[in-house]
């Protein structure tokens, strides 16, 4: 495959964000995700939450427009756009949990066709395993998208037939959008919305451990 | 006169015992009341539970502080990632860990501040975070068996707050504070301004006093 082909990081999160219709109110996972907040232009009322306690994330904040008392899942620093509004854990997980987002955006190490998600632990034993939101989210958005690199660093494919590792939920992913591709996950498998430039299908074919048609 | 306030910290971390469950606000830096947790590690108190969403990250304050000098038997946590004191302890087998979805987490504070006992929720079916669980279904879907959680103890953090202990808070400094707030035996806050009675607006108390018992203003 020529290497100038495919999505780098930024366009990956750009062609999510033009995916999302204005209206929606979506939660942004930690990492490639979050950038996502910054791809919406602020007169598409697209509505971002945390589940730390914000409805209404603006973009990033200029370094003078930091607020250390504002943070977002990541711990970074964000912004409040007009109509913005803060609350407590047990009311942003009532949001999450109560079927009341539109959308979440998570990262993932590995999806299944089936839609099965593994996004919180990689087993090792050296690691700590730290879950944060991530299966409550999975559960609780009315659609759940998965933003990653289509392979692992060593070159394997990271969307397989059945996930190696522990479940953040069962068949809850809808689409999965990667460097090479947007592919929707349907009927045990995954079937291509819209290919990244350069790239062709049986490349995608060729680096997906799972049924992939167009 | 009811009047909450303590001037000092040895008041008001007084009388917590060895073998505590201690919950500690906060997300992140944003709502963790440092000032108390560092008071703690003065104050002696061993053997502890805490009960948070994160685990620390620098050494030299609050929750990793009390790693460091081995007070804490066990931590309950969603996210317990980029503490070195606590990976150390986690590596050798020296702390237990309790790893609970956040939205769990913070649900099992919620119900046991509500004086409801257990809930079942959606979240970890079908995840190795269901084992040992009773799992029982509603409408043709799974839902986990999951328990409300108290504490002795709530440290938490407000951006103001009067002499009967209520409270506001700023910005994304909400987080489990003010659901801590309800779930403890002892609950106390540290506050950034003391305003006098009368002068928060009621439609603007987010912590009404019922469930602050101290509250103490932080020195920086």
């Amino acid at each position: 495959m020529n290497p100038q082909a495919g999505f780098d990081r930024r366009a990956m999160a750009q062609r999510v964000a033009r995916d999302i219709p204005e209206g929606w109110v979506v939660n942004l996972g930690i990492g490639l995700p979050t950038q996502i907040c910054d791809l919406v232009s602020a007169d598409r009322e697209v509505i971002f939450h945390s589940e730390n306690g914000i409805l209404g994330m603006g973009p990033q904040p200029t370094p003078d427009q930091v607020d250390p008392w504002l943070v977002n899942a990541g711990k970074q620093a964000v912004t409040l756009r007009p109509g913005a509004s803060l609350f407590h854990h047990a009311d942003s997980f009532t949001m999450i949990r109560g079927g009341h987002l539109d959308l979440c955006v998570l990262g993932a190490f590995e999806v299944a066709s089936n839609g099965d998600l593994a996004n919180w632990t990689t087993d090792s034993n050296d690691k700590t395993p730290a879950v944060g939101g991530a299966m409550d989210l999975a559960v609780g958005a009315r659609r759940l998208w998965v933003l990653m690199e289509h392979v692992t660093k060593k070159g394997q494919p990271r969307l397989v037939e059945r996930c190696a590792l522990p479940l953040t939920a069962p068949g809850v992913v809808k689409r999965v959008y990667t460097n090479l591709a947007v592919l929707e996950v349907i009927d045990r498998k995954f079937k291509v919305l819209d290919l990244a430039p350069g790239v062709t299908l049986k490349e995608v074919q060729n680096l997906t451990a799972a049924p992939v048609v167009s | 006169m009811i009047d909450k306030r303590v001037d000092n910290l040895q008041a008001a971390l007084a009388g917590i015992r060895d073998g505590s469950v201690v919950m500690v606000g906060g997300f992140g830096a944003v709502g963790q009341p440092d000032f108390l947790v560092n008071g703690l590690a003065e104050q002696g108190a061993r053997d502890l539970t805490i009960v948070a969403n994160n685990a620390g990250w620098n050494r030299e304050t609050g929750i990793p502080r009390l790693f460091d000098l081995g007070r804490v038997r066990k931590i309950v946590c969603s996210f317990p990632k980029n503490s070195p004191a606590f990976d150390d302890l986690f590596r050798v087998g020296r702390i237990e860990l309790e790893i609970v979805p956040q939205g769990t987490l913070a649900e099992r504070i919620r119900a046991g501040g509500a004086g409801i006992p257990a809930f079942y929720t959606p979240t970890g079916v079908g995840t190795p975070m269901a084992a040992g669980k009773e799992v029982r279904t509603f409408n043709g879907k799974d839902y986990l068996l999951e328990h409300g959680l108290r504490a002795d103890v709530a440290l938490i953090e407000a951006w103001r707050g009067d002499r009967w202990g209520n409270l506001s808070y700023r910005g994304s400094g909400r987080n489990f504070n003010p659901i801590m707030a309800t779930a403890a035996q002892l609950t106390i806050a540290q506050v950034h301004e003391f305003p006098e009675l009368g002068e928060l607006e009621p439609d603007n108390v987010v912590t009404p006093g019922i469930f602050i018992h101290r509250i103490v203003k932080v020195v920086p």
